[in-house]
């Protein structure tokens, strides 16, 4: 085996990305239980778009914490966004998170496979196994993409995301091997695009070149080589945080800013979540003031929410704060100054202060269920 | 332990960004500059690190020379020391940036760093390479995203948490640790602080610069970015249109006399 992340004892197929994928892409699908996570399965769909009719794409998923005891993956979802192969890393200490373990792997596959590409959502995960790729490679990692397209040999032409998402960069890369993560929420959900689209669009070769029989992607078992120093660094523990309703996965969020004024104003808003079923958030302003913990801020350097409904209340609308609700599906204002930034993102506004807004809002939807 | 603090100077952007004419740069004539904010936090948690064991705090930036600014500004929160590796204004690439780090900790010797701490991502580019980058060219271990950082003898216990769940990293020193916000609150620079770091020496070093390989063509505002909310009215008599706007949006809580039908349109 010239290969050193070669098939494994259990290994279904052979080593490097499978016959006629030279030039392949390679995309990084971070697990969640017995499927992938959503972020990983867009990225998936985005390495199909790099590829062309004729070249692999192949997920590699590692082990989760806790190895051998995790489900078996239903690997199906990977071949609806495209992928032709699955690459399932088996190594005997690598049974949790380990950043620069799962680099080197990537690393191996690259050089046995000859890919173009290795692609990762730009995950916390993502963006660190990259960057330690592009470490150990000295290739340069494009961060945050949200398109590329192939220009000629070795050389292409991306957008990404700059500020978060606020501003948009035309770049070109040059690269034998372009390293790229993709934000995943300013890109298309796997489930808008549909699998079984039978028109003949060049532009869609996920669907319409699945690599093993019966639409199911080829599966292969690598173990790679690892060092020590490669394993230096390993998640010893993880434990699942009891926090209630996460901001970043709540329905509804009602933000507070400078607004609400001191930390004795929230309770009103936390009254006005926990009717609408939701949670608080605050500004980058409200927890440097220490009026709230840092774990409720929304924005760029806090939790990205994505919720039906964000109620921003008494908040400017500074673009490190949009950045994190981006996702929001409706954004509401309340504010008393007509010209603030959050109306231009807002859908509805309210223009007036919200410690007399609120408290009316949270009559009247007491006096509307009795 | 002596503590490495690498910051990067960016402009403070509020409710808007602009670029300018030629496209390549946010428009600064309006605007202050400041550090990344997971950058303000790594230099309060190496300054409290050295009141808790001794020892100094070296803020480091890459930039042009008015990027000493900031290095005053981490000195004024109680950093000792401030190196400034002086660019003539063009953008650093991660890879550029982080050799001229790399050489830099040698140049700085006999201060070893037995520690070295970053922001979790620059707040302009967002590369979220550097540190790793620096990490690997001094064969050093690299924890990133972190929330709590436990310094016990020889070992680091850095924790983070990713998908609501808490990861734990024990990594022996010397090692690269990055951080994000929220792992600290950090202090507001005294007056005192203010006076010494404004008389503070400030180390200058001119790393050469290196062409990269992802090229910047242009920068621009991603559209639709600039709409306008349809106004409901003004104060507390807007509450009737507001709640019709929850409605439609299927977020009201489900009445409990009126059928359970919720209906406010």
């Amino acid at each position: 085996m010239s290969s050193p992340a070669g098939a494994g004892a259990g290994g279904a197929g052979g080593a490097g990305l499978g016959g006629g994928a030279r030039g392949g892409v390679i995309c990084l699908a971070e697990r969640d239980g017995a499927t992938i996570a959503e972020a990983s399965l867009k990225a998936v769909e985005f390495a199909a778009s790099l590829a062309g009719p004729a070249t692999g794409v192949a997920a590699v998923v590692f082990p989760q914490l806790g190895g051998a005891g995790t489900p078996e993956l239903d690997a199906s979802v990977l071949a609806d966004c495209g992928a032709t192969d699955v690459y399932l890393v088996q190594a005997a200490d690598l049974n949790a998170y380990a950043p620069a373990a799962w680099a080197r792997c990537l690393e191996q596959l690259v050089v046995s496979g000859g890919a173009s590409a290795v692609v990762a959502a730009a995950t916390d995960h993502g963006s660190e196994v990259l960057a330690h790729l592009g470490a150990m490679t000295g290739l340069p990692v494009a961060a945050n993409c949200i398109s590329a397209q192939p220009a000629g040999l070795s050389s292409w032409q991306l957008v990404r995301q700059r500020w978060a998402g606020s501003v948009l960069e035309d770049a070109v890369l040059e690269a034998s091997c372009a390293l790229l993560t993709v934000a995943t929420d300013a890109v298309p959900s796997p489930s808008a695009s549909s699998p079984s689209a039978s028109s003949p669009s060049a532009s869609s070769p996920s669907a319409s070149s699945p690599a093993g029989v019966d639409g199911r992607p080829a599966t292969h078992v690598v173990t790679p080589v690892l060092s020590q120093a490669d394993l230096l660094v390993r998640a010893t523990e993880s434990a699942e945080q009891s926090s209630g309703m996460s901001l970043a996965t709540a329905r509804v969020v009602v933000g507070g800013g400078r607004g609400v004024g001191g930390p004795d104003g929230f309770a009103a808003l936390e009254e006005l979540a926990a009717l609408l079923g939701g949670v608080v958030g605050v500004s980058r302003v409200v927890t440097s003031q220490g009026w709230r913990p840092h774990r409720q801020q929304v924005g760029q350097t806090g939790t990205k929410i994505s919720p039906e409904l964000y109620l921003a209340c008494g908040i400017s609308g500074a673009i490190q704060h949009m950045a994190g609700c981006l996702s929001a599906r409706h954004i509401v204002a309340v504010n008393t100054d007509a010209d603030a930034p959050i109306i231009a993102h807002a859908e509805y506004a309210v223009i007036g202060d919200l410690n007399e807004v609120v408290p009316a809002l949270i009559a009247a939807i007491r006096a509307r269920s009795t | 332990m002596d503590v490495l603090v690498c910051v990067k100077r960016v402009p403070m952007v509020g409710g808007k960004v602009v670029i300018t004419a030629d496209g390549q740069d946010v428009d600064t004539r309006m605007s202050g500059f400041t550090v990344s904010p997971h950058e303000e936090c790594a230099v309060e948690e190496a300054v409290q690190v050295s009141e808790r064991e001794g020892g100094s705090v070296t803020v480091l930036t890459l930039g042009p020379p008015e990027a000493a600014d900031q290095l005053r500004d981490m000195l004024a929160l109680g950093a000792h020391r401030g190196v400034l590796l002086e660019t003539d204004g063009r953008e650093w690439g991660p890879i550029a940036t982080a050799a001229a780090i790399v050489a830099a900790v040698g140049e700085l010797a006999p201060a070893t760093f037995p520690l070295i701490l970053a922001g979790n991502e620059a707040a302009d580019t967002g590369g979220y390479q550097v540190a790793i980058r620096v990490a690997h060219a001094l064969g050093r271990p690299c924890a990133t995203g972190i929330k709590r950082l436990e310094l016990s003898g020889g070992t680091v216990r850095a924790t983070r948490e990713y998908r609501g769940a808490q990861e734990v990293f024990e990594i022996p020193l010397p090692a690269v640790v990055t951080v994000k916000e929220g792992i600290n609150l950090p202090r507001y620079p005294s007056l005192p602080g203010r006076l010494r770091a404004k008389r503070a020496d400030i180390t200058v070093l001119r790393p050469q610069w290196q062409v990269d390989d992802l090229r910047k063509q242009a920068l621009r505002v991603p559209p639709g970015a600039a709409r306008r909310a349809q106004i409901l009215g003004h104060g507390a008599a807007a509450v009737p249109a507001l709640l019709d706007v929850l409605g439609e949006f299927g977020v009201l809580p489900t009445a409990v006399r009126d059928g359970g039908d919720g209906a406010a349109a």
